[in-house]
């Protein structure tokens, strides 16, 4: 489990991180996104008890980071941005390096490295100089190192950058069996469509401070509303007088088709159906309107933009626990 | 211990294993330790053959065991290289973070860095002498002394140590190779004097010095070591701002340090002059009694070297009388120019301390301050073994402008020792630049508010009043 409560870093003159609060729970997996510079790197690294907080506290795996550094960086796996991977060591060596640092006996360090490197697919090249290696097998191999102690934690750092499609897969889905066997995950990624696939929780950090966050499907309703569908007709409506339900509001309509949103569409949506069928108008289709985290996260970031969010704005805890600067 | 130990050999056994798969290391390595004892074998072999027919086997005999350590030598020069690297290199190609999150200590990733940068440079050291020594031995039946050999061999680690302890202290500041390579003039200027020292001595076959320059130079790695271990900052290593010199931002600490927050110029005598005191006191303790260390020396080096008081024309003090007074008068010594030379002198002395203090943690500066009191208690001493009372003479010499000298040296002694102190005590939440600056700082406040005007009044006693009790203590009065 994670936890911190008003985490800050402070660089000389410069507010890295203001006072951030996260909570993960074993088995969830949380996605931290935010623009180049916006703070999840130096959050990553005071969760490894790499930086120290400049105020606040972090519990990673119920170690204090500030007091007990050794045991928050044994229960910590982590792949960083850059792999900074030995080019002159093959993967056999390096993994065993790794698992030395980590206090593993050789028994073991053989074992899990076998099952690493036969789970990312690189069992065929684990004897070939990593300097060798394409961007995607590094990035598989860096992967690999932050598991060889099986980790309770988990801190990844844009996971699949530099992977093909392939890969990438790979990677989710050993991410989601990570999920599955309780270990507490933090990704860091620009890539919302994974981000989406992935997290159960997002927290969307701006210029060192999370701006909100919260399980994915209610954020989307907190910041675009309710669910949106559409509804397909085989005639045109134009000249219609409909009495649409008072429980949906129309947000677009053309001759054929119309969009509404409705806070309860187990009930709005049957009602809508029922107007149809009251007016004898054929329902093609009903369906509901993708909204991707991608709106989500630029109608955050745009809405403290436009509203001159400054560094020394303080936090508004949102209800229903999500937060909200500004 | 054993287990700080052992975590540590991981970090030296990989980096050996990539050394030695690192052909711009393997060759230099193998060149030095196999070519180039058989090129100082041939040397010293046409050089037996020349001296010879001259009779200078003196010569021959000296230039043997100094082919040696500098056999020794060279291979070690690679452990400048390697070590620059060891921290500054990782950074710069990123590997370090994975390092940094994994629970090594500070110290294990230290002392494996360590290790790694000395153990392959100092086996082909000692195989290269191994390989020169016999072959010296089958040319022309040199055999060394065991002692002169565990002096050679000792000559070489500690150097080794000290250029690679130095050059990870440089490669934990530094976030690139280049930007290392250029500090590294700082090791590589002072060890190529030293090397130059310890040649001139190895020629002239004075081994006791040597065994001073093996002490001298263990104790400096030790110095060194600390300083490395204390100022291993992971936060920094993962800085990518580091090379920048910040001058806004030192002037900020600085100026913070000098002013501690005083509201006024009384304020920051009655309270922060006060507090600075009070962290320097040990420093202060240590500064009074290396000067009174000093001044033991002084006393003894006469007996040391047996000089005759004569020699200095300390006879002459005992005829010091009033006319010594008048005949300064004429020189026009009783003037407020000299005042101000005195004081300007002083003032010049203590910044060439405090300077060279920096660059040798504090060390060099402190000697400075010293010499003035070894030549004190030396002339003190000597001219006591014309009759005179040595407390007298002492008293002649530094009083009544003593009483605010010595203070004055002490305090801006202690400020000194605090800047190399600094450098080497780790310090909680402060970065070695921030300490540095810190502590310069203190320099500069006890300077301005006590050294300088203490040394102002000492010129002003030296100028007018000392003199004349000197004329009272050792003339007619």
């Amino acid at each position: 489990m994670i936890q911190t409560e008003n985490l800050s870093k402070q660089f000389n003159d410069f507010l890295a991180v203001d006072r951030v609060n996260l909570q993960v729970s074993p088995g969830e997996v949380l996605a931290l996104l935010g623009p180049n510079g916006a703070g999840k790197t130096t959050t990553l690294r005071m969760l490894t008890s790499v930086l120290r907080p400049s105020m606040g506290w972090a519990r990673v795996a119920g170690f204090d980071v500030v007091s007990q550094p050794a045991q928050v960086r044994a229960a910590v796996g982590i792949l960083t941005e850059q792999h900074g991977l030995y080019g002159r060591m093959n993967a056999d060596e390096y993994l065993d390096f790794f698992g030395q640092v980590y206090r593993m006996n050789t028994v073991n360090r053989r074992k899990r490295s076998e099952e690493l490197l036969e789970q990312y697919g690189l069992a065929a090249d684990r004897k070939r100089k990593i300097g060798e290696y394409s961007k995607g097998m590094r990035q598989k191999l860096a992967l690999a190192r932050a598991l060889i102690h099986d980790p309770p934690v988990l801190l990844m750092d844009e996971p699949t950058s530099a992977m093909d499609p392939e890969s990438a897969r790979l990677v989710r889905d050993a991410i989601h069996g990570l999920r599955g066997a309780n270990r507490t995950i933090i990704i860091c990624t620009h890539n919302l469509a994974e981000a989406e696939e992935l997290a159960d929780k997002i927290a969307i950090i701006h210029r060192g401070q999370i701006i909100i966050s919260g399980e994915v499907e209610a954020l989307k309703t907190r910041l675009l509303g309710s669910t949106q569908f559409e509804l397909r007709l085989g005639t045109n409506i134009d000249s219609m007088n409909i009495n649409f339900p008072a429980s949906i509001t129309i947000t677009g309509q053309g001759s054929d088709w119309l969009q509404y949103q409705t806070a309860d569409p187990s009930n709005a949506n049957p009602l809508v159906i029922q107007t149809m069928v009251t007016h004898n108008i054929p329902v093609l289709g009903l369906s509901e309107v993708p909204r991707s985290l991608e709106n989500v996260y630029l109608q955050a970031i745009n809405a403290v933009d436009a509203e001159n969010h400054s560094l020394e704005r303080p936090v508004q805890v949102l209800p229903g626990g999500s937060q909200y600067a500004g | 211990m054993l287990d700080e130990v052992r975590q540590a050999l991981i970090i030296t056994r990989r980096e050996i294993r990539d050394q030695l798969r690192d052909w711009r290391i393997v060759l230099p390595i193998v060149i030095l330790t196999v070519f180039f004892p058989f090129l100082a074998n041939f040397t010293t072999r046409q050089m037996l053959g020349f001296v010879g027919k001259y009779g200078a086997n003196l010569l021959a005999d000296r230039f043997i065991p100094f082919l040696l350590m500098i056999v020794g030598f060279f291979p070690i020069s690679i452990s400048l290289v390697i070590a620059l690297e060891s921290f500054s290199g990782e950074t710069e190609r990123r590997s370090i973070e994975p390092l940094l999150s994994s629970p090594l200590t500070d110290g294990q990733l230290y002392l494996g860095k360590l290790l790694a940068s000395l153990i392959t440079p100092l086996t082909a050291s000692y195989l290269g002498m191994t390989v020169y020594i016999f072959a010296i031995y089958r040319s022309s039946s040199w055999r060394a002394e065991p002692m002169f050999l565990l002096l050679v061999a000792m000559l070489t680690t500690v150097q080794a140590l000290v250029m690679v302890s130095g050059a990870v202290v440089i490669s934990t500041q530094t976030t690139s190779v280049r930007a290392a390579n250029l500090l590294a003039s700082f090791i590589i200027i002072p060890v190529s004097l030293m090397i130059q020292a310890e040649s001139v001595m190895m020629l002239w076959a004075d081994y006791r010095v040597l065994w001073w320059a093996v002490m001298a130079q263990v104790v400096l790695a030790g110095l060194l070591v600390r300083m490395g271990i204390a100022h291993l900052n992971r936060e920094e290593l993962l800085g990518h701002e580091l090379d920048t010199l910040n001058l806004p931002w030192m002037w900020k600490v600085f100026r913070s340090q000098l002013t501690g927050g005083a509201h006024s110029l009384a304020d920051w005598y009655l309270r922060e002059i006060p507090r600075t005191l009070r962290r320097m006191v040990i420093p202060i303790a240590w500064m009074a009694l290396l000067l009174g260390a000093a001044t033991y020396i002084g006393f003894a080096q006469v007996k040391n070297i047996g000089i005759s008081p004569s020699i200095l024309g300390l006879d002459r003090l005992k005829l010091i009388d009033t006319q010594i007074l008048t005949q300064f008068r004429q020189l026009g010594f009783f003037s407020t120019s000299n005042v101000v030379t005195i004081w300007w002198h002083n003032l010049r002395a203590v910044g060439i301390a405090v300077i060279v203090g920096i660059f040798t943690l504090g060390v060099a500066g402190v000697l400075i301050l010293m010499l003035p009191m070894v030549i004190i208690g030396f002339v003190s001493q000597a001219a006591s073994l014309t009759g005179l009372n040595l407390l007298t003479v002492l008293a002649a010499f530094t009083m009544p402008h003593g009483i605010l000298e010595i203070p004055a040296i002490i305090l801006s002694g202690a400020a000194i020792l605090q800047v190399g102190a600094t450098l080497v005590t780790p310090r909680s939440r402060q970065s070695i630049s921030e300490g540095l600056v810190s502590s310069i700082a203190d320099w500069v406040k006890i300077t301005l508010a006590l050294v300088l005007p203490l040394f102002l009044g000492s010129a002003i006693l030296e100028v007018f009043i000392s003199p004349q009790l000197l004329v009272k203590l050792l003339g007619g009065g």
